[in-house]
C-alpha cells in the first residue's frame, strides 16, 4: 500500500479550449480528512470526477490508492466509495435493499453485507427503518444513509461532493461526525464543500480559483497567512481574484 | 456476474414496484388490440349501399333485390345520373355504390357484363372489407344462376376503392400493435429508465463502482426484453383465440423476427437515453421520433403504397414499417424466411448502426 492516499502531480483536464482544471499538484495522506474547496465552476466537481475514475485526464499524472487514473481505473474504483451532489440512493428500494445491491456491486459476500448492515443500523439507530422504504424517510436520514452507503465496503479513500447541501445544522453536525469515525477507521476522506464552518473541521484544505490550487495548508496556518479570523475570509480573498464567471 | 444479477434484479424490483408502469405495459397491449380491431371489424352489418343501375333489367333487378334482402346491406339510395356518382360519398352517409352496366341483361348474355362495387377509400380497412362482402353476395348469386340456367350470363365484376386505390387486408392491426408496443416498451422504458439513474444522481454512483458500464447498460435491457416476450406472447394469444386471427407462419421465425426488433428497440433506447438529460425529454423525444411516425407512417394504421412519394421515403426509415411488412408476411400469409430476406436484412442493418452509434455516444458521455 502506499503511504500516501492520493498523488497528483500537474493533473489537467481540457474541454476543447477551455482548461477546466490547470496543472493541480497535491497529495493527501492516508487517513487525513481533505478539504476541497472552490467557488462554483472552479473545477472542484472536474478534479473529483478525475480521481474517481469517471474522467480521463488531459495531461499530468495522479495515483489514487496507488493505482494510476490513466490506466488503472478499474483498480481505482474498486478501492474507492463515492458520494455524489444529487442524493444518491434508491427511492423505491428499502435500506436494506440499497445496501444489499451495493454491496453486492463492490463484491461483499452476504454473510459481510447482512452484519455490517446490521452493525450500521446500530451506529445510526435505524434498526425500525430497515425495511421500509428509502423514499418515505427524511431527508437527514437519507443524506446520513448515502454516506454510510459510500463506506460501506470500506474503501481505502471517500470521495464525497458537496455532501451536506440542503441539510440542517444538527444533521450537518451528526454527519460530520460519521467523517471523524470513517477516518479513525483509517479511511481517507477528500469532501467538497461550501459551507465554510465545515472547512474549520478539515486536517488540511486546498482552496480552488479558476481551475488552479491557490492556496493549500491547515486551517489555522491558512488563516494566519491570510491575517483572517476565519476561513470565510481566506475564501473570500482568494475568490475575489477569480476571472471565471460564476457559471463556466 | 453475481454483480450482475443483483443488478438485474434491483431492475425487476424498480419495474414491479411501480404500480402505473406495470398497468401501462400490460394493459395497453390488450386494449390497443381491441381498440384496433373494433374499430377494423366492428361495423360489418348494415352497409349503406347506394346503387346506380341505367338501364334497369330483370338481371340488374335481381342482384339488387339480392342486396336488398342481405343482412350486412342496406340499400339507402338509387343513383340517377354518373355526374351524381362523384358526389355520392360526400355527406358520409353511403359507404358502398353498386355501378351496373348500361343493357346489363343483354350484356351478360354475350358475357360481357360489369359491375363495379365503389368503395369510399378514406376507411382504407373497412373500405376493402365492404368489397370483399359486395362481391361476395354477387359471385353468390351469379353461382346460383349458373347452376339453374345452363346458358347463364357472365358477369364480371371489378372493385374500384375511390380515394385510396390499393386494399389492406382486415388482420392488420395485429401486427400493427405488436410493432408499436414493443418499440415503445422497449425505447421509452428503457431510456426513461436509465435517464431517471441520470437525473436522480445513481448512475454516477454506479459509474464510480466496479460495475463496467456496458454491464450497467445490459442489466436495464434484460428484464424489458423478458417483459416484451411475455407482452408478444400475450398479443398473439390473444390475437388468435379472442380475436379470431390466424397466426400462418412458423412460431421459430416469428419469434426471431421480434427479437431482432426488440434489439434494435433497445438500442434505440440507450442511443436516445445517450442525448437527453431529464425523464420528460426522454419520454418526448420517444414519443415524437417513435410513436408518432410509426403510428402514421409504418403502414400500421395507413397503408404506405398510398402515401404521396416523400411520406413513402420517410417511411422508410421507420423501423417498425419493416418489422410490421415482415410480421404481416410470416403471421398471415405464412411467409417463411426468403420471403422476409429483404426486411430482415434492413431491420439488422438498422440496428447494426443504432446500436454502433448508442455504444459510441455512451463512452463518450461517460468520459466528460
Amino acid at each position: 500500500m502506499a503511504e500516501k492516499a492520493i498523488i497528483a502531480e500537474n493533473l489537467t483536464k481540457q474541454f476543447g479550449s477551455f482548461t477546466a482544471v490547470n496543472k493541480i499538484s497535491f497529495e493527501v495522506d492516508k487517513g487525513e480528512i481533505f478539504g476541497f474547496l472552490g467557488a462554483n465552476g472552479a473545477g472542484k466537481t472536474t478534479a473529483m470526477r478525475m480521481f474517481c475514475g469517471l474522467s480521463r485526464p488531459t495531461s499530468g499524472r495522479a495515483q489514487v490508492a496507488g493505482y494510476d487514473v490513466f490506466t488503472q481505473q478499474e483498480q481505482i474504483k474498486r478501492h474507492i466509495g463515492y458520494m455524489s451532489q444529487k442524493f444518491s440512493l434508491y427511492d423505491d428500494l428499502t435500506v436494506r435493499e440499497n445496501f444489499t445491491l451495493f454491496g453486492g456491486i463492490y463484491g461483499l459476500k452476504p454473510d459481510e453485507i447482512r452484519s455490517r448492515f446490521d452493525d450500521n443500523c446500530d451506529r445510526l439507530s435505524l434498526s425500525k427503518n430497515a425495511d421500509s422504504m428509502v423514499g418515505s424517510l427524511p431527508l437527514g436520514i437519507k443524506q446520513k444513509l448515502a454516506f454510510a452507503l459510500s463506506v460501506f465496503h470500506k474503501p481505502e479513500i471517500v470521495f464525497l461532493d458537496e455532501p451536506t447541501g440542503g441539510v440542517d445544522p444538527i444533521t450537518r453536525r451528526q454527519f460530520w461526525e460519521m467523517i471523524y469515525a470513517a477516518a479513525e477507521d483509517g479511511i481517507t476522506v477528500f469532501v467538497t464543500t461550501h459551507y465554510m464552518d465545515e472547512a474549520e473541521y478539515c486536517n488540511r484544505v486546498s482552496i480552488m480559483v479558476d481551475g488552479r490550487i491557490d492556496a493549500l495548508d491547515t486551517p489555522k496556518k491558512l488563516k494566519a497567512k491570510f491575517a483572517a479570523d476565519d476561513m470565510s475570509g481566506v475564501f473570500l480573498q482568494l475568490a475575489r481574484t477569480a476571472k471565471r464567471g460564476d457559471n463556466s | 456476474m453475481n454483480r450482475f444479477l443483483k443488478f438485474v434484479h434491483k431492475e425487476f424490483l424498480h419495474i414491479l414496484r411501480d404500480k402505473v408502469t406495470m398497468l401501462i405495459l400490460f394493459a395497453m397491449p390488450i386494449v390497443m388490440t381491441v381498440l384496433f380491431s373494433y374499430a377494423v371489424s366492428s361495423e360489418v352489418r348494415n352497409i349503406n349501399t347506394a346503387v346506380y343501375a341505367p338501364g334497369r333489367d330483370y338481371l340488374s333487378s335481381q342482384i339488387i333485390e339480392e342486396f336488398c334482402a342481405h343482412k350486412y346491406f342496406s340499400v339507402k339510395r338509387v343513383v340517377d345520373s354518373p355526374s351524381e356518382l362523384k358526389t355520392v360519398f360526400d355527406d358520409g352517409e353511403i359507404s358502398l355504390v353498386l355501378v351496373f352496366d348500361n343493357n346489363f341483361a343483354e350484356n351478360a348474355a354475350r358475357s360481357k357484363a360489369q359491375i363495379q362495387i365503389l368503395t369510399d377509400g378514406t376507411e382504407a380497412n373497412s373500405a376493402a372489407m365492404y368489397a370483399n362482402y359486395a362481391q361476395g353476395v354477387i359471385n353468390g348469386f351469379i353461382s346460383r344462376y349458373n347452376h339453374l340456367d345452363e346458358s347463364a350470363p357472365v358477369v364480371s365484376v371489378s372493385v374500384r376503392m375511390l380515394y385510396n386505390p390499393s386494399g389492406k387486408s382486415e388482420y392488420n392491426f395485429v401486427p400493427g400493435v405488436i410493432g408499436l408496443m414493443l418499440l415503445l416498451i422497449n425505447a421509452m422504458m428503457s431510456s426513461v429508465a436509465i435517464v431517471r439513474e441520470k437525473e436522480r444522481g445513481t448512475m454516477e454512483m454506479l459509474l464510480a463502482s466496479p460495475l463496467p458500464p456496458l454491464q450497467i447498460i445490459l442489466a436495464k435491457t434484460v428484464p424489458y426484453f423478458s417483459i416484451s416476450s411475455v407482452i408478444t406472447v400475450m398479443i398473439l394469444l390473444f390475437a388468435r383465440f379472442v380475436l379470431g386471427v390466424p397466426v400462418a407462419g412458423s412460431i421459430m421465425l416469428l419469434v426471431s423476427l421480434c427479437l431482432i426488433y426488440v434489439f434494435l428497440a433497445l438500442s434505440l433506447g440507450i442511443l436516445i437515453s445517450t442525448l437527453v438529460k431529464s425523464q420528460l425529454a426522454a419520454m418526448l423525444i420517444s414519443g415524437m421520433m417513435l410513436m408518432i411516425p410509426t403510428m402514421l407512417l409504418s403502414g400500421m394504421m395507413f397503408p404506405i403504397e398510398s402515401m404521396p412519394a416523400i411520406l413513402q421515403w420517410i417511411s422508410s426509415v421507420v423501423p417498425a414499417r419493416w418489422f410490421i411488412a415482415a410480421l404481416r408476411k410470416v403471421m398471415i400469409q405464412g411467409a417463411d424466411i426468403t420471403l422476409i430476406a429483404k426486411e430482415l436484412s434492413v431491420l439488422v442493418g438498422m440496428t447494426a448502426f443504432i446500436l454502433a452509434a448508442a455504444v459510441k455516444k455512451f463512452n463518450v458521455r461517460i468520459d466528460i
